[in-house]
């Protein structure tokens, strides 16, 4: 069967369509009543994200759009220092997508909010007409309870803080250039797209005073950690010899004039933590299955000149750009 | 493999370059590649050289060299024919001299960005392509090109700005102003036409690679030849360059192409630097097909200092525009464009006290 036109109606067919796929997999007390909006019970501080998905394609090596959607969400959540526990999920077809593929997609979700006790309590669908989207765009929105006792904010870096990150940067970036068809590159690259709720149960379970969490998504850790030091006032110095980066991402990256610092991740996070905690953090890191390469990548200094530096292999002082511009090839 | 970014080796080579160093006067090492000059401000290489070493950057960013109204052409073009315009992204945002591809596309030009010029041939409609580029990207526009002639695709046309890297490097050696006193030389455009194409040059110099330890030893080789009153071109970039270079190459492009006088932008007209498309197969050139006559105004906005930057006259911090008004964000001057312009690279990495 093919996604048409109707599907979007708001009839019938759209009814079918959330019956048959959304519902019967993602389907709970709260979903099920299909009400405009969710309540949601309690009265605690709640942490509430949203985000968008409209990465090309719509499968890649290590995920899809639908893991994608929900780890970018979440992500966002947990390294607030919130639990997440409610999504919503909307859905922007495009006229001619095939239900197996979309059924694929919405089943990947499924795993993923089971795997991290999350439920789809709303959503919408509308479909577009060919041509008007790439398949299938996703947004999702998300409320997670904040932990007791915790301020995890981009404003609370101080000199002296250790920066660490979770492991090999840039996979996720460079393995959707490499399934990319267009830009004939052959890969072994897998996406490292993963829920960091846990990981972060476990950082923030060592009791160590960490300032600060970010999830380096769009533009690396490059952009992480210049809108890091540029929230809290203060310049951030990283040691290039010292960030995990996988072979193949440097092959890729060096193939198109590109930085693995600019390239984005979809499970890995940069903490800023005080220096007496950082060594218990980055063990506890290590411990957990998505920490197992975490390094110590940088510290935090009084404010310089440029909000991010970044010192090469060379040992030479070098600005660490927050990036820009679309991800343009070079030509020779 | 070897690790050609081990940086216990790349020390080791730095104090060879300072000891070797101590022996010479003032040297200028240009480096004529963009994707040597991007490569020397992120490894940091220029602050680690003895300060009367100095390594310049040359015209080799094919972008920055392609004439204001080059792109102004093709904007317009775009904007009055039903056509698609097809380019690499880098040329997307070049200021021209009134506009830009960006601008053309924002008023609803169809402008295609394409990463391999095979891919002009899947295109419906009438395209017109902009063939930018030296011998690297020459020899893929060729295969393009030849492919249009064969299977008689006439709602193709190439405009063409292909420049030359060896009758260039002659030009700027005879400029006393710049004072080049070694090349480091490209190796993209070396694979191409061999080592042996650099026979004529008269200054000591070293085909490169771009991984900190060839650029290195570029450097170190280009010393060590200086130090010992010898000049010659060495290869220090033998596994992927070889003295004959890529014959199949050479024969595409001199098949369809032919050395002709064009301008620099920037730079002026250099004799025999660029290439044309030969007489035969002048219906599928887009300068005949849409009656555009060669470019004769460079277009360098006012105040921008690139055409001494291209030259290696001066470093992109000495232009007054630079970082002031002249900034990746809003650029000026064509070498603030490109990813692997002069100034983009100088500001990315070497500006401010960092």
């Amino acid at each position: 069967m093919k996604i048409t036109r109707a599907h979007g109606g708001g009839g019938r067919e759209t009814e079918k369509l959330i019956h048959d796929i959304i519902v019967e997999y993602l389907g709970n007390p709260v979903l099920n009543s299909l009400e405009d909006a969710a309540v949601i019970p309690g009265g605690e501080e709640l942490v509430f994200s949203t985000d968008s998905f409209v990465v090309s394609p719509l499968f890649f090596p290590g995920g899809d759009i639908g893991k994608l959607a929900v780890c970018g969400t979440v992500n966002d959540i947990a390294v607030r220092g919130g639990v997440p526990g409610f999504l919503s999920l909307a859905l922007i077809i495009e006229e001619g997508l095939d239900t197996a593929d979309l059924e694929k997609i919405i089943k990947s979700i499924s795993t993923e909010c089971s795997r991290e006790s999350i439920q789809v309590v709303c959503g919408d669908t509308k479909v577009v007409e060919k041509g008007s989207g790439d398949g299938l765009f996703i947004n999702t929105a998300g409320i997670g309870v904040l932990r007791k006792e915790t301020s995890l904010s981009v404003k609370n870096l101080k000199p002296g803080d250790t920066l660490l990150v979770n492991g090999s940067v840039g996979e996720h970036g460079a393995a959707i250039l490499g399934a990319r068809r267009e830009l004939n590159i052959t890969s072994d690259l897998v996406s490292d797209c993963a829920p960091l709720i846990s990981l972060v149960d476990c950082i923030l379970g060592t009791g160590a005073e960490v300032h600060a969490l970010r999830d380096a998504t769009r533009g690396g850790i490059a952009a992480v950690v210049n809108e890091m030091a540029q929230g809290s006032g203060v310049t951030a110095v990283l040691k290039e010899e010292s960030i995990p980066v996988k072979k193949e991402v440097t092959g890729v990256c060096s193939l198109l004039g590109m930085s693995p610092f600019d390239m984005a991740n979809e499970g890995k996070l940069v903490a800023a933590v005080s220096p007496d905690g950082a060594n218990t953090v980055l063990e506890a890191m290590k411990n957990h299955p998505l920490g197992k390469d975490a390094a110590r990548i940088g510290t935090v200094e009084e404010q310089g000149q440029f909000p991010a530096v970044l010192i090469t292999s060379l040992g030479v002082r070098n600005i660490l750009e927050m990036p820009r511009g679309e991800l343009l090839p070079r030509i020779c | 493999m070897q690790d050609f970014n081990d940086p216990g080796i790349g020390k080791e080579l730095i104090a060879r370059i300072g000891s070797l160093a101590e022996k010479t006067g003032p040297v200028r090492i240009m480096e004529v590649c963009g994707t040597h000059t991007m490569a020397i401000g992120r490894f940091g290489i220029r602050k680690l050289l003895p300060e009367h070493i100095h390594l310049i950057s040359g015209p080799g960013c094919p972008v920055c060299v392609t004439p204001g109204e080059y792109i102004d052409n093709t904007a317009r073009i775009a904007l009055s024919e039903d056509i698609t315009v097809a380019t690499f992204g880098d040329m997307i945002r070049v200021p021209g001299i009134h506009t830009s591809l960006e601008l053309a596309r924002a008023e609803g030009a169809r402008i295609e960005v394409i990463t391999n010029p095979l891919d002009i041939l899947l295109i419906k409609g009438e395209v017109l392509f902009c063939a930018v580029g030296f011998e690297t990207t020459a020899a893929p526009i060729a295969a393009a090109f030849s492919r249009a002639v064969q299977e008689k695709r006439d709602n193709i046309s190439f405009y063409t700005s292909l420049k030359l890297i060896p009758p260039t490097l002659s030009l700027l050696c005879a400029d006393e102003e710049i004072g080049i006193t070694g090349f480091l030389l490209p190796g993209h455009v070396s694979t191409v036409i061999g080592s042996a194409a650099y026979g004529f040059l008269k200054i000591p110099s070293s085909i490169s690679g771009f991984e900190m330890i060839d650029i290195l030893d570029g450097i170190m080789r280009i010393l060590s030849m200086i130090s010992e009153g010898k000049t010659r071109v060495e290869n220090g970039y033998r596994r992927a360059v070889t003295p004959e270079g890529n014959k199949k190459a050479q024969e595409i492009i001199i098949s369809c192409f032919e050395p002709c006088t064009e301008q620099w932008r920037g730079i002026g007209l250099l004799p025999d630097c660029s290439l044309r498309i030969r007489e035969e197969y002048r219906k599928f050139d887009a300068r005949e097909r849409f009656g555009i006559s060669s470019e004769e105004d460079d277009g360098m906005p006012e105040g921008c200092a690139c055409g001494e930057v291209l030259k290696g006259i001066i470093l992109p911090d000495a232009c007054p525009l630079f970082g002031n008004t002249c900034m990746p964000d809003h650029p000026v001057g064509p070498c603030m464009v490109s990813s692997e312009g002069s100034c983009a690279a100088f500001y990315k990495y070497e500006r401010g006290s960092e």
